[in-house]
């Protein structure tokens, strides 16, 4: 039996458990003053099924996840001579794996490897086996103690509500755990290219150029990691977007939350949400190949050189990404002033756009800014358009007509196609990212911290 | 300052199941003299829709000058609706007809002629929450003469905010810390700031909506007293839910009822001689 269809099976088991013990505790309770019992039927189908089945489902998983480790040492002990087949233990373990999984390698690999190879495959067939004869009886025997312990008196609503609890309480801290394994991945990786490069050269250095020598005379090879212009070229790019994306976004949320009446309303947000979907891909190259070239020819005519790669065109489009994300934000906050500041407003004898600018954009203010923050953030982490229409030279400008590069561009290129993972040039995308998140983690917490402030004004 | 928390004392008959004999088939035609020798405001033939729903019908009633009009009646009846009516606000929600004639001086309040927002500078309007501005209390008071282009530079706005400050009797509370968040204060304050706000543009009419409804009864009173000095210098029409209040501020009261004007007269006619079974029964608490 395959362990798909396994999970299945006890999926189906545990549901029978849930159906199982709640007809029981019915029969049990026939004659009972139904008001005294301290659950619901429900609750004692759920507590049963989930005692019947989460020790089996338990010991499926912990198997799933160290079956490969067990089995491929169990293959390593009995290979008579492992050290002589490969340099490392590491390239031999991936040599078998190949063979096991590839029925190409497997034909082209030594006769020792192909030895391991039927080997681990038979191992695998009896640990199926193993596994499934183990989760049945487990189950078997949890069965039996739920008939045994599963009785009215089992204070079945409080266990539930608790296992409950204790389920999400899992999820939430999933998330906390996968950013907490992130952060120390890239911490990892930069503590290592901050051993080849000075943080004080990689945070000042003015230059950025991470082609390393692979043999001593190989020319063209600097190896500059300043990561200034990088940091230079992404504020650039991230100003351009906000001063496109803030003020369209805050006019087109002041129009839709204000003046627009119920139908234009309805039909323009779901248009800006659409906007939101468009992936940034599709936005890269209609900057790259729409609005690149046209601001070029454009400044050609008034007679200024644009590069066709260029700040100003990666930064107009992200600008216009963005502006969903702004007006969104900017509508909800400004829907969140109360209907009787504009009433005592609009009843002074103030006209909309008195109201608007005197009462309600102040009140609303510190929610706008937050919104706002949050929008750089995207930015500075945006990198399809940049990669298409930025260009990839690091440029310390502040022409917004030159091409610029960004920090995820950079990290894009530095690791795109086959690398090695132990010269600086690669480990640099480490560095930069963990840069980056510091950054945007920053900014994150400001926007909090200031759309926090705003919902205390007025509870 | 006032820290005690609003005394929602229940009205007795109000938690008494209504016995309601008010009968849908007796005659709503408004009983009583709908005008006044010297009218500031007429309404006239008012019929108010949201959307399909019909919410006032055929009202007549004038505001006089310098007297206080109170608009009773049981919940639903249309006093906000009508109230809303006289400086246009009803504009401001999606769906609201009015047909019929609201005039001030003369001039149709919906005719073509009339902007709404030079209408709402002379019928100003204080709410059943009190709402200042999250700004300074100076700023609150300051907003109208600043829009409206009232003052010519510091002194007078200064002098305009101490006054309406004086009049709206907050002045003494308030004048050490006029920098202060409007926000702060407690809610009697509050709402006192909103008539010194609502009184700083020197309107003609003060449209209150409930104005004291989520106060508590010292803050109450304090607004009543408030209402009896303004009269001398506004005209004043007044929603309120409670009778004995009607009774205190006004000299006129109108009774509504689902929609329609039942009785108007004076105050204690009304109260004393209702005329109109519908009133009778309101007054006495029989439903409401």
């Amino acid at each position: 039996m395959s362990p798909l269809v396994l999970i299945f099976l006890l999926l189906a088991l545990s549901s029978a458990a849930y159906f199982f013990s709640q007809r029981r505790m019915l029969r049990q309770t026939r004659n009972a003053n139904v008001a005294r019992l301290n659950s619901l039927p429900e609750h004692f189908g759920t507590l049963g099924a989930i005692w019947a089945g989460a020790p089996a489902l338990l010991v499926y998983f912990v198997w799933l996840i160290f079956e490969g480790d067990i089995l491929m040492a169990q293959v390593l002990a009995m290979l008579p001579d492992p050290e002589s087949m490969a340099a490392t233990r590491e390239l031999l373990i991936g040599d078998i794996r190949n063979a096991i999984n590839n029925p190409m390698s497997y034909q082209m690999a030594s006769e020792e490897v192909r030895m391991a190879a039927d080997r681990y495959h038979e191992l695998s067939q009896t640990a199926t086996l193993a596994l499934t004869a183990t989760c049945l009886s487990v189950f078997a025997i949890c069965s039996a103690l739920v008939l045994k312990f599963l009785t009215p008196r089992v204070r079945a609503r409080v266990r539930v509500e608790k296992i409950i609890r204790g389920f999400l309480l899992l999820c939430s801290t999933l998330a906390i755990f996968t950013t907490v394994g992130i952060v120390l991945s890239v911490l990892f990786e930069a503590s290592r290219f901050f051993q080849a490069v000075s943080v004080t050269e990689f945070l000042f250095g003015l230059e950025w150029s991470p082609q390393m020598a692979i043999r001593e005379d190989q020319v063209g090879s600097s190896g500059a990691f300043g990561a200034v212009p990088l940091f230079a070229g992404t504020l650039l790019i991230s100003f351009i977007a906000m001063l496109v994306a803030a003020p369209i976004g805050l006019m087109s949320a002041i129009y839709l939350s204000e003046y627009a009446p119920a139908k234009v309303r309805t039909a323009v947000k779901p248009m800006l949400e659409i906007l939101a979907g468009v992936p940034t891909v599709v936005y890269g190259f209609f900057a790259a190949i729409t609005v690149g070239p046209a601001l070029r020819g454009f400044g050609q005519s008034v007679g200024l050189d644009v590069a066709s790669e260029s700040a100003l065109a990666a930064g107009f489009v992200m600008g216009v990404m963005i502006i969903p994300f702004v007006s969104s934000i900017s509508d909800d906050v400004i829907t969140a002033v109360p209907q009787a500041m504009r009433d005592g407003s609009l009843g002074m004898g103030a006209t909309n756009s008195e109201t608007m600018r005197r009462v309600i954009l102040p009140a609303a203010l510190p929610g706008i800014i937050g919104g706002l923050l949050l929008a750089i953030s995207r930015a500075i982490g945006e990198t399809m358009i940049v990669v298409m229409a930025a260009g990839l030279s690091a440029n310390l400008t502040a022409n917004p007509l030159e091409a610029v590069t960004t920090v995820t561009v950079q990290i894009v290129t530095l690791l795109v196609g086959d690398q090695e993972f132990d010269s600086p040039k690669t480990l640099a995308a480490f560095a930069l990212g963990l840069a980056l998140f510091f950054i945007t983690l920053v900014l994150n917490f400001i926007a909090l911290y200031v759309v926090r402030k705003y919902r205390e004004q007025y509870e | 300052m006032n820290t005690t928390e609003t005394l929602a004392i229940p009205i007795p008959e109000q938690l008494d199941p209504p016995a309601v004999t008010g009968k849908v088939d007796l005659d709503l035609t408004t009983v009583g003299d709908f005008t006044v020798p010297d009218p500031r405001m007429k309404i006239r033939d008012v019929n108010v829709f949201y959307g399909q729903k019909q919410a006032i019908y055929d009202v007549n009633l004038d505001i006089g000058s310098n007297a206080v009009v109170a608009m009773i009646g049981p919940s639903g009846c249309g006093k906000t609706t009508l109230l809303r009516c006289l400086n246009r606000m009803n504009d401001t929600i999606d769906g609201c007809r009015v047909e019929g004639q609201v005039e001030m001086d003369g001039k149709n309040v919906y005719g073509r002629k009339m902007d709404p927002v030079l209408l709402r500078a002379r019928v100003g309007m204080v709410f059943q929450k009190p709402n200042p501005f999250p700004k300074s209390i100076f700023d609150n008071v300051a907003y109208g003469p600043r829009i409206h282009g009232l003052v010519r530079d510091r002194t007078d706005l200064e002098e305009v905010v101490h006054t309406s400050l004086e009049r709206a009797g907050l002045l003494d509370e308030v004048k050490d810390r006029l920098d202060q968040p409007g926000t702060g204060l407690s809610g009697g304050q509050q709402q006192r700031l909103c008539i010194a706000r609502a009184i700083a543009v020197s309107p003609e009419v003060i449209l209150m909506d409930e104005p004291c409804s989520a106060l508590d009864p010292i803050a109450t009173a304090r607004i009543e007293e408030l209402i009896g000095e303004l009269r001398k210098n506004f005209s004043i029409a007044i929603v309120t839910h409670s009778m004995q209040q009607a009774a205190r501020v006004s000299q006129r009261t109108a009774y509504f009822h689902l929609g329609y004007l039942v009785e108007v007269g004076s105050t204690k006619d009304i109260f004393t001689t209702p005329k109109h079974q519908l009133t009778e029964e309101y007054i006495t608490g029989r439903f409401g």
